[in-house]
Order: structure tokens, then C-alpha cells, then sequence
């Protein structure tokens, strides 16, 4: 169950912004997982109140955009959804695929309140 | 749910039981924001675009960076609970502290047994207690790390958490990541834990002098490994009789001397 000491980290992390913007609440925390990025969505949000408990996030919704997995392979070009980080080529059967997107675990934004 | 305001979620609910205080007010302090604005507040966007791991990531190549100036192989040693990372340890420390400097740092949630039978060995070794946590990270192996007497040259063994998966998410710095899968678990684990298996550099098939009692084909295991990780080094060994430990102790020497 690493998603707990993951949530802590981006709990970390967007506070540690949000008072550099100069904010004192974190309304929404908006984050990319890659279906190979080895973290479950569902854990994450069910880790992510305990660990926003008592911080700038305690109130922030947290929005998670699921990126699938892209392979493509190095030897015809074909390019094909994978789900793990080795396939095989559905087109020329190669097991040199290079994977070019899935393993993304981002930050992607927040959205901080503002004045009094 | 607060009655007064009406707002708040699941993880704020509180469960009371009859007799306990409760009802109109609560002890709580109550300043939580509510999802709308309120006066001159205003919400602005700002992009971050951060790697999640970004600050574990930067401590590992910190601790990479000093493992390399000190020409220090760290190995990250990683398994199941039970597949003989210590016993391997305990076979191995031995045959290679005559020619060099060994040291060890224990992963497990409680206890310093584990460094209590490295210490036996007569190398430094400090135990790391992660508590209620299912790995190790890069700090605290930094902070080990700081605690240990490392010469140059050495051989540094980290024994992480008996854990397949969530280890393999966590750089700790480590020149290599060493998985141990023993003849007693099953010969498509490196299937059912396929990232572990893709993130390791090195598979040890341990506890080999129970292949007679057990159905476990090393080939098909062999080759179940192989299909997640194409450049796999792989050893088969026994760490209680010793058959094939000779073989991994040289290979890693010969790393040793490259470092």
C-alpha cells in the first residue's frame, strides 16, 4: 500500500507551492497517472484524506486523469495500446516496443484560492 | 455531515455511540473552506507539471552520486517475505569480507533481528524499522547510509522490506536491483509481480536443493522472468547448502573490481 506515502508526497508537494503563490487553501489538486505507473487511482483517492488531514489540501478535491499505455515498435513503427511496460508488436509480432506513454505519475496542476 | 453549516465528506464524518457527546456542536475546530467563494476570494491555476517521486527521485541520485564517488556497488535486495534475502546475506558476507569492505543496511517493519545475524557476521550494519510502511525510500537510506562506516570500495547490501510490489517503485540509489524468488513460491511469479521482475537487473532462484520435494520448473520460471526483463542476470543457487553461491559471489566481485 505505497499509494499512502505517495498521497503524503503530493500532499507535500502541493502545499509546498501553494505557499510560495503566497495561498493558505488548495481547492483542487489535479494529477496524470499512467495505467504503467504502478499506482491504483482508487487507493490513491481513498489514501488522499488522511494524508490532506490538517494541511492547506484538507478541503482540495482530487482530480486524476488516467493516461492508458502507448507502445510503439522499433522495428515496423507500428504504434498500439500496452499495459505493461514489455509487449508484443500486434503487427510484426517484434518484442522490441518502445513504451512512449503510460508510466506518467504528474503533478499536473492546483488551483489555489486566493484574497481574503 | 455538519449540521450547522451543512458541509464537509466521508472523511470527515464522526461516528458517535449513545451516551458519547455529540448532537448540536462539535469539539472540532471549525475552519474548513467551503468549495465556493466567499468576499474577494478568488481561485487561480497554477501548473506544476511534477513528478510525484520528484523528491525521492533527487535523494537517490544524491545517494547515487556518493555510492560512485566512494566506488561503493549498492545493491538494492529485494524479494517476498521468506525467500532467504538475510540467509543469502549471511552465505555471501563471508566469502567475500576477506577481500572487501562489506556493509549492510536492514529493511523490515519491526524488529533488529535481521541485523542482529548480519552483525554476527562481524560488518557493520544498521537496521532501518519503517514502521507501519511497506518500503524503503531514498531518505532513509540516506540517513542510514550517514550512520554507517562505508569504505571506500565496498559492497553496500540493502535489504529492503519483504515485498513484491511496492519496493519496486522507489529508487533508493542502488547501482543494481537484486530480486530473490525461492523454488517454494511459485514458477510464474515473475508474471503475477511483473514490475519488480521488469525493474530488476539481476534474478537469484534461491533454495534449489528443494527442487525434489516441490513443483517448480527453474526453466519455465526462468522463462517467465526473461518475457518482463530481456537483460535479467540469472543465478540459481541454494543459500543453505551452498551449491551455486560460489558462482554469484564471483560475478559480483568481478563487478566490484568495475566499480
Amino acid at each position: 500500500m505505497h499509494e499512502m506515502s505517495v498521497a503524503l508526497s503530493i500532499v507535500e508537494a502541493a502545499e509546498a507551492r501553494a505557499r510560495r503563490e503566497g495561498s493558505g487553501v488548495i481547492s483542487e489538486i489535479a494529477l496524470v497517472v499512467g495505467r504503467l505507473a504502478g499506482v491504483v487511482p482508487d487507493a490513491l483517492r481513498f489514501c488522499f484524506p488522511a494524508a490532506s488531514r490538517g494541511t492547506l489540501a484538507e478541503d482540495a478535491v482530487l482530480v486524476i486523469e488516467e493516461r492508458e499505455g502507448r507502445g510503439v515498435c522499433v522495428s515496423c513503427g507500428a504504434s498500439f495500446a500496452v499495459s505493461f511496460h514489455v509487449a508484443e508488436c500486434p503487427e510484426c509480432r517484434s518484442l522490441a516496443v518502445r513504451v512512449v506513454s503510460g508510466d506518467e505519475f504528474i503533478i499536473e496542476s492546483i488551483t489555489i484560492e486566493e484574497g481574503e | 455531515m455538519c449540521d450547522t453549516c451543512g458541509c464537509g465528506s466521508e472523511g470527515e464524518a464522526v461516528l458517535l455511540k449513545p451516551g458519547e457527546r455529540g448532537g448540536g456542536s462539535h469539539d472540532h475546530d471549525h475552519h474548513h473552506h467551503h468549495g465556493h467563494d466567499h468576499d474577494e476570494r478568488r481561485t487561480r491555476m497554477v501548473q506544476m507539471e511534477q513528478d510525484v517521486l520528484q523528491q525521492n527521485n533527487l535523494l537517490a541520485e544524491r545517494n547515487r552520486g556518493f555510492f560512485e564517488a566512494k566506488r561503493i556497488l549498492a545493491l538494492n535486495v529485494l524479494s517476498s517475505p521468506g525467500s532467504g534475502k538475510t540467509s543469502l546475506l549471511e552465505k555471501i558476507i563471508p566469502l567475500l569480507k576477506e577481500n572487501v569492505p562489506v556493509a549492510v543496511i536492514e529493511g523490515d517493519q519491526q524488529t533488529t533481528r535481521d541485523a542482529d545475524r548480519i552483525d554476527a557476521l562481524g560488518v557493520p550494519v544498521i537496521q532501518i524499522n519503517t514502521g507501519t510502511g511497506c518500503h524503503l525510500d531514498a531518505q532513509m537510506i540516506n540517513r542510514a547510509a550517514r550512520q554507517l562506516p562505508l569504505q571506500d570500495g565496498s559492497l553496500l547490501c540493502i535489504e529492503n522490506v519483504g515485498n513484491l510490489v511496492c519496493p519496486a517503485m522507489f529508487d533508493l540509489g542502488e547501482a543494481l536491483k537484486v530480486v530473490i524468488i525461492s523454488v517454494t513460491e511459485g514458477d510464474d511469479k515473475p508474471l503475477k509481480y511483473p514490475y519488480m521482475f521488469h525493474e530488476a537487473d539481476v534474478c537469484i532462484l534461491n533454495k534449489i536443493d528443494l527442487l525434489p520435494y516441490v513443483d517448480f520448473d527453474s526453466a519455465v520460471c526462468r522463462e517467465n522472468a526473461m518475457r518482463v526483463s530481456h537483460g535479467l542476470e540469472w543465478f540459481e543457487l541454494s543459500a543453505k547448502t551452498g551449491e551455486g553461491v560460489d558462482l554469484w559471489a564471483s560475478w559480483l566481485e568481478k563487478r566490484l573490481s568495475q566499480s
